[in-house]
């Protein structure tokens, strides 16, 4: 059953990156509950833009939630309160009639704020541009069973890839960490015989990106896996620092 | 040794500093707090646990210099972790709610770890540097604890190591990479139940104490 609510939205509106950002409230009328969040950012954009005012700038690409271009502190939660899912997945139906919805960026250091809600996470780039890769060379593909996985490792990886980098574990981070997402992307590899010939390198080389990006420090709060669209497990950040130690006191990469 | 350096340094390198010596303080505390536990024994007791453990000699002295190492690094690591982390996000949010993953412990480390600096000076000054030539250290505490203002200072101080000790032990090992499905689940209520012991244990000697004089 189709049903129609009216929101209030108090929205951070910020020109640029160096213009001081401040709370908008603007008003969203007769939204329908099948809406996704961000088709609800749209009607409301749609009658900012008839109404000659700027539109509220929001990240999104897919919109099934596989791609983690979105995503939002919506009521000071990153992706909204509802587990598991990004804002795109969020649906209206979520809400009241006449609930009043802050939406905050991602606030970090290292994610600096393009305009209103879209923010540079480019700082993630360049930390999977540091070793969060495989070198393989290219040929004919070898005989499946030629190197055996462990079924159950195999889960634990393919747990590790759903990562889809949105940010929401810097964002929900008291400290703006990036320790899920750096694990994440490191455990896909190190669970993986495919990984092994440069997890040393890679661990190492990940974690001084991250450092150097501005990130914070892990205290283990565990917030980000509580907010984690895709439900990482801190246990990756257990086995990133495990792969940390062994590659900076067990290998001979420098 | 400059890979050591880079280590160590590093975000995780920091981390595993603050983990060894917090797992070496807890070991400390203890001791420590197996040593005191004689109090409920009496004024012998106690004091014949003080003359077994200063005739340790140099031992004690190297014990003595080792903590205050120990303490150097987790002080100046874990005052540069607060640092950066609040560095870390320039701008806060307007409104930030909890996802569940922070606890009462987690979210004050760095408070109370700076407590409790506060409080291990004044524990020095009480009970270490005085003179103890023409008295025995149960009477020391014993006059301390007469004065309630002491017995309310260390029963709150015990209660902020209690906060302090119920993340970090468990965080320790969850830094050291010790986060294992078996494990994890049984590391976490020993966790708890070294904080209720740390904050129940000490806590309870100044109030007996008083009581008793």
């Amino acid at each position: 059953m189709s049903k129609h609510i009216n929101l209030t939205l108090k929205v951070w509106r910020q020109k640029n990156q160096k213009e001081k950002g401040h709370f908008e409230t603007i008003s969203a009328p007769d939204i329908s509950t099948e809406m996704s969040f961000l088709e609800m950012l749209d009607v409301v954009n749609e009658k900012l833009t008839l109404a000659g005012k700027e539109p509220i700038a929001f990240d999104h690409d897919c919109r099934e939630g596989i791609c983690g271009m979105c995503g939002a502190v919506v009521n000071g939660r990153p992706h909204g309160a509802l587990k598991g899912t990004t804002l795109c997945q969020l649906h209206m139906r979520h809400f009241n009639d006449g609930d009043t919805i802050a939406i905050e960026p991602f606030r970090a250091m290292a994610f600096k704020i393009i305009k209103d809600l879209t923010v540079d996470r480019s700082a993630f780039d360049k930390i999977i541009q540091a070793g969060g890769y495989i070198s393989v060379n290219a040929g004919g593909a070898q005989d499946a069973n030629a190197l055996p996985v462990p079924q159950d490792k195999a889960e634990l990886a393919m747990d590790a890839a759903q990562c889809i980098g949105c940010g929401a574990c810097v964002a929900a981070c008291p400290n703006a960490a990036a320790m899920l997402f750096v694990s994440a992307k490191v455990s896909q590899f190190a669970l993986l015989p495919q990984g092994r010939p440069e997890a040393a390198r890679r661990a190492i080389a990940m974690v001084r990106e991250m450092d150097r990006q501005g990130f914070g420090n892990c205290t283990n709060e565990a917030e980000c896996e509580a907010e984690c669209p895709k439900q990482i497990s801190i246990t990756n950040i257990a086995r990133l620092n495990r792969e940390f130690f062994k590659a900076s006191f067990g290998s001979a990469v420098k | 040794m400059n890979w050591l350096a880079n280590t160590l340094t590093s975000s995780i390198g920091k981390k595993l500093l603050m983990a060894l010596t917090g797992i070496c303080f807890c070991t400390f505390l203890s001791v420590h707090l197996a040593g005191n536990l004689t109090l409920l024994s009496g004024s012998t007791m106690f004091n014949s646990y003080a003359a077994h453990l200063h005739s340790l000699g140099v031992l004690l002295k190297v014990a003595e210099w080792g903590m205050l190492l120990l303490a150097a690094i987790h002080i100046l690591t874990g005052l540069t972790l607060f640092y950066q982390n609040w560095r870390a996000r320039p701008q806060s949010y307007e409104l930030k709610k909890r996802a569940g993953g922070r606890t009462l412990g987690s979210a004050t480390m760095p408070y109370t770890g700076i407590l409790l600096l506060a409080f291990v000076i004044m524990h020095l000054l009480n009970f270490h540097f005085v003179d103890k030539s023409q008295t025995t250290i149960y009477a020391i505490v014993a006059a301390a604890f007469a004065k309630p203002i002491y017995v309310v200072l260390y029963v709150a101080a015990m209660i902020v190591a209690a906060i302090h000790v119920s993340h970090g032990f468990w965080s320790a090992f969850q830094t050291i990479g010790a986060n294992h499905p078996k494990y994890m689940p049984l590391i976490k209520i020993i966790s708890l139940a070294f904080a209720l012991a740390v904050g129940f244990g000490f806590g309870i000697l100044p109030i007996y104490i008083s009581m008793g004089a």
